[in-house]
């Protein structure tokens, strides 16, 4: 039965006085640290699943390992120790010729990668031994983002500071996007799937498959293509093996072999795309169409700078996610559409008989030539 | 087939559940009361209590759906890619699933058909879009 309220309606509502009194000044003076708090629980699940995704990816890569490799002794160990792999980047405080230095500490880097693959993975050849770095590459920024948010989280925690754990919040939902386009991209490392990024690749592969190629620069394969009634030099990493080799000095070799006579690049690649539009989206353009740290586009400048070639661009449109996971059908059937726009691209700027070069840039995982 | 790696656990306190028992018991008899002084015609009471009360209820509502929302999934995912064997000469098509060492432009079994030697024409996975965007 409930007491009537006519009984005991003083103190009730003393009481509630009291309580919103409390309510009030407890929110004036900690609720900054209440809001702190919240912010710090949603970091913390967030940081729950980065842990996961961490040691899923580690878990992936070592099974992945002793699947293809065969290694004789556990790989854990030295996974373990790639994991934790830092590259540093050379001074750029004079930064006249810091593109060699840090092509340098690149080539390095990947050297000393092929290196470890080799010794935990001694039964893989060498498409296998490229898909297997990627694998561990994955698994590494997978292990960095972790690491990096963690120490954030940690920071915030340590110093209550509201401004701190505000960004790390803020800027979340993003670095988990990339986060989970790294784990997808794990599953199709492992196993030899094209990703997205082999947009270009796929062009390239499309157009010199049937022709005679040769190696013209570190993993960059090349094709002369009669295309159009214009003398194709269709360049591409060389796959299967996940891969995009040196794509710069590949274009610099065909300029200086065919001594700048270049009527115009094509360059073809995967570009991010803005959020509403649709993936698969083909958009042409001017400029090295090429990412990466920026060496290639360097070189690629550079030696077109030198003989005034026009360079073209052809994007594929696609997003983080599906730039490093298996390739979407829209993005696959889109090669065929680049295939059109450079035909026509070439009879609207090119004459019969000119030299050309097309570059497919990006990963090779997967594609053949 | 897609199949989901790990999910997180989650622990809940039984004080915390018990926060959430009193937190309910106390709104509820609240709103008795403001019931009760509505009858009684104390309609300040009345306020006070019908908004502690809602205020209470609706936190605990919200803190149980909190201890009940799903675990959070990893986003280990992995998709259905499909590789497409072709046919040259007769245009005869196997899709089958990708399986490792398949890649694009590999020379595959001979046809079922003509006997020519086929080639894997294409591998990719097809993705259902969830939701059509108005402004897309």
């Amino acid at each position: 039965m409930v007491p009537q309220v006519s009984q005991f309606p003083g103190e009730i509502n003393w009481v509630f006085q009291l309580i919103f009194t409390a309510l009030f000044v407890a929110f004036v003076f900690y609720g900054q640290r209440i809001q702190t708090y919240i912010m710090l629980r949603e970091v913390e699940s967030r940081l729950l699943l980065l842990k996961l995704m961490r040691d899923e990816g580690r878990k992936m890569a070592i099974e992945t390992i002793k699947e293809i490799g065969k290694p004789k002794e556990d790989p854990i160990e030295r996974v373990d120790r790639f994991l934790e792999y830092i590259t540093i980047s050379p001074q750029s405080m004079d930064p006249a010729g810091i593109v060699w230095k840090l092509e340098h500490v690149l080539d390095v880097q990947d050297v000393r990668f092929k290196d470890e693959v080799k010794l935990v993975a001694p039964e893989a050849d060498e498409a296998q031994l490229n898909n297997l770095e990627n694998t561990l590459e994955a698994a590494l920024a997978l292990n960095i983002i972790y690491k990096v948010i963690r120490h954030f989280y940690l920071l915030g925690k340590k110093t209550l500071s509201l401004y701190i754990i505000m960004q790390l919040q803020m800027v979340l939902p993003l670095i988990m996007r990339e986060a989970e386009a790294f784990a997808s991209a794990l599953k199709a490392f492992a196993t030899g799937q094209p990703i997205g990024d082999g947009a270009g690749a796929l062009v390239a592969a499309k157009l010199m498959h049937g022709h005679e190629k040769r190696r013209i620069a570190k993993d960059i394969v090349v094709a002369t293509v009669p295309l159009e009634g214009r003398i194709a030099h269709v360049l591409k990493s060389e796959g299967p093996g996940g891969n995009v080799g040196k794509p710069g000095d590949g274009i610099r070799r065909i300029i200086e072999e065919t001594e700048g006579k270049i009527a115009t690049i094509v360059m073809v690649d995967a570009a991010l795309k803005l959020e509403g539009e649709k993936p698969g989206d083909v958009a042409e353009g001017v400029g090295a169409a090429i990412g990466g740290p920026g060496i290639d586009q360097f070189k690629i400048e550079e030696s077109v700078l030198k003989y005034k070639i026009p360079v073209n661009a052809v994007i594929v449109k696609e997003d983080i996610g599906d730039a490093v996971s298996p390739m979407r059908k829209e993005i696959f059937d889109a090669a065929d559409t680049v295939i059109q726009r450079i035909k026509r691209l070439i009879l609207e700027r090119t004459k019969k008989g000119d030299s050309i070069i097309i570059a497919g840039i990006g990963n090779t995982i997967g594609i053949g030539q | 087939m897609t199949k989901t790696a790990e999910t997180t656990t989650r622990r809940i306190s039984s004080i915390y559940l018990m926060i959430i028992l009193v937190t309910f018991v106390l709104s509820i008899s609240a709103l008795f009361y403001a019931v009760d002084a509505l009858r009684s015609n104390q309609n300040v009471s009345a306020g006070y209590f019908t908004l502690i009360g809602s205020i209470g209820l609706a936190l605990s509502v919200y803190m149980l759906l909190q201890t009940q929302r799903k675990p959070s999934r990893v986003a280990f995912e992995m998709p259905q890619v499909i590789t497409t064997i072709l046919c040259q000469k007769c245009g005869f098509k196997n899709i089958r699933d990708f399986q490792r060492g398949d890649y694009v432009f590999k020379d595959a079994e001979p046809c079922p058909k003509c006997n020519e030697k086929m080639m894997i024409a294409s591998i990719y996975r097809e993705v259902k879009e969830k939701e059509k965007e108005r402004l897309g």
